[in-house]
């Protein structure tokens, strides 16, 4: 059988760099974190850009690390917007002026997603390792409120601080944002390590998607409410990324080009760069945007599922990272043989008094 | 939604001729929302300035369909973006 040519991406995130002056023990950049000698050029990412539209990208995410530590960031903004590219800035606001502020606004960034890490200084500057981050991120959402850029605030949450949602719904009224995303910590990449520390309780993790359906009801029209619940409590898995290779790509510092932002932890996959392919050959021919399209990967349970391509058997790091295979169900979904030990061991994590957070951190550069 | 209310697109949500797929999308924050005929024709229409009454009674004279027709179909797409925040009505 032939497989259907997939649909052209529709959403494209750059992740400009890896430096972070935060340092969150949940980020969702691999261990091995690329230097800033590494980086691609603004030259690149322009010409990136430009292949992205031309393939089909609508939306843009400029992401990182903290994208403001470019310092060509109001560059690569024209050169998105000149690209035809809907562009959305994904930062903490750390490294963000007034000025660099009023700069993207004439370089014509479309809308900013600002990442929020705890409702006030104690929880946020403790987990992102910051001292002061908070005050200037409030500054920073002044700032933006001023201007005028369409806001999203993007809550974090997790068992430290799932207790200060309604006040990030709150927030984000005060802040004028239109969306905001109420996102539990999913356990990929650093946050892996930090299972014990953070993984919400079952009761925690209920009572917030509680809190949300009644939040969405009261301020429909007013704030638009994005949620994703805490995975390991879930009967059914996520749809990773709508499904790998169908709708979106994702583009490391160093140029590689990869259908999630975490597929690199999935090691018999091999991932082009930018640096010697087009968008175009890579997501419609290389092996690893092919690996796991459509359903002629699948094994059992998955198979003869009915809902395998509702959720696509869920997320293939996640099943690598917790069942060893990355062809096997998500452990998430109550058909995987795994999912009772992954359930036990969330109850498990969630009743750890584990409190030491193990941050994100560059390794340095051999000398 | 009423006659004499002012539909606008707010800030960070424009129309957008999609060249690859050769359809018209609404580009709002973080999505794209893929257009119909009918979709395109009533944004088409949205200028911030005329009534949704205004709005409907033109595309009932464009498209020589039914007035009422128009109306209901054409509020319940923008109520629909109303609530997503990818539309401002304004009295």
């Amino acid at each position: 059988m032939t497989a259907p040519r997939p649909q052209p991406p529709i959403a494209m995130l750059a992740e400009l760099t890896h430096r972070c002056p935060l340092s969150c023990p949940y980020c969702s950049n691999p261990l091995e974190l690329a230097r800033q000698e590494q980086e691609l050029d603004t030259e690149t990412w322009a010409r990136v850009f430009d292949e992205a539209a031309g393939i089909g990208v609508l939306q843009l995410h400029l992401s990182g690390g903290e994208p403001a530590s470019r310092r060509d960031l109001v560059e690569l903004v024209s050169a998105a917007r000149q690209a035809g590219l809907y562009t959305n800035l994904i930062t903490s606001g750390i490294g963000l002026t007034q000025k660099r502020l009023q700069a993207l606004d004439d370089a014509g960034l479309d809308h900013i997603q600002l990442s929020l890490q705890g409702t006030n200084a104690e929880i946020a500057d403790e987990i992102g390792g910051y001292r002061g981050g908070f005050a200037r991120k409030m500054q920073v959402a002044q700032w933006i409120g001023e201007i005028g850029f369409p806001l999203t605030l993007n809550a974090v949450l997790h068992r430290r601080n799932l207790h200060q949602l309604p006040r990030a719904l709150e927030m984000a009224l005060e802040m004028g944002a239109r969306r905001i995303e109420v996102a539990t910590v999913q356990f990929h990449g650093w946050a892996l390590k930090n299972r014990a520390a953070l993984m919400p309780s079952r009761d925690q993790a209920r009572d917030a998607t509680r809190q949300v359906a009644e939040a969405r009801l009261r301020l429909k029209g007013q704030l638009v409410i994005d949620y994703v619940p805490a995975d390991y409590h879930e009967d059914y898995p996520k749809r990773c990324m709508g499904g790998w290779g169908t709708s979106g790509l994702n583009i490391t510092p160093e140029g590689r080009v990869l259908p999630c932002h975490a597929a690199e932890s999935i090691p018999h996959l091999d991932f082009e760069t930018v640096r010697r392919a087009s968008l175009h050959e890579i997501w419609y021919e290389s092996a690893a945007f092919n690996a796991y399209r459509g359903t002629d990967w699948m094994a059992e349970p998955c198979v003869s599922c009915e809902r395998k391509t509702v959720d696509f058997g869920g997320c293939r790091c996640q099943a690598l990272a917790l069942a060893g295979d990355a062809n096997a169900t998500d452990p998430v979904c109550v058909k995987s043989p795994h999912h009772k030990a992954l359930q036990a061991a969330a109850e498990a994590f969630a009743a750890s008094t584990e409190d030491t957070l193990t941050y994100r951190q560059m390794i340095k550069a051999p000398v | 939604m009423d006659a004499a209310d002012i539909p606008a697109l707010p800030r960070g949500v424009r129309l957008h001729y999609d060249k690859i797929r050769q359809a018209w999308v609404l580009l709002a924050p973080e999505r794209a929302v893929m257009l119909d005929q009918v979709g395109h024709a009533v944004l088409s229409e949205v200028d911030g300035c005329r009534s949704f009454g205004e709005i409907t009674t033109a595309l009932a004279e464009k498209y020589n369909a039914p007035a009422e027709q128009i109306a209901e179909d054409s509020a319940g797409f923008l109520g629909a973006l109303r609530n997503r925040r990818f539309l401002d009505l304004r009295s």
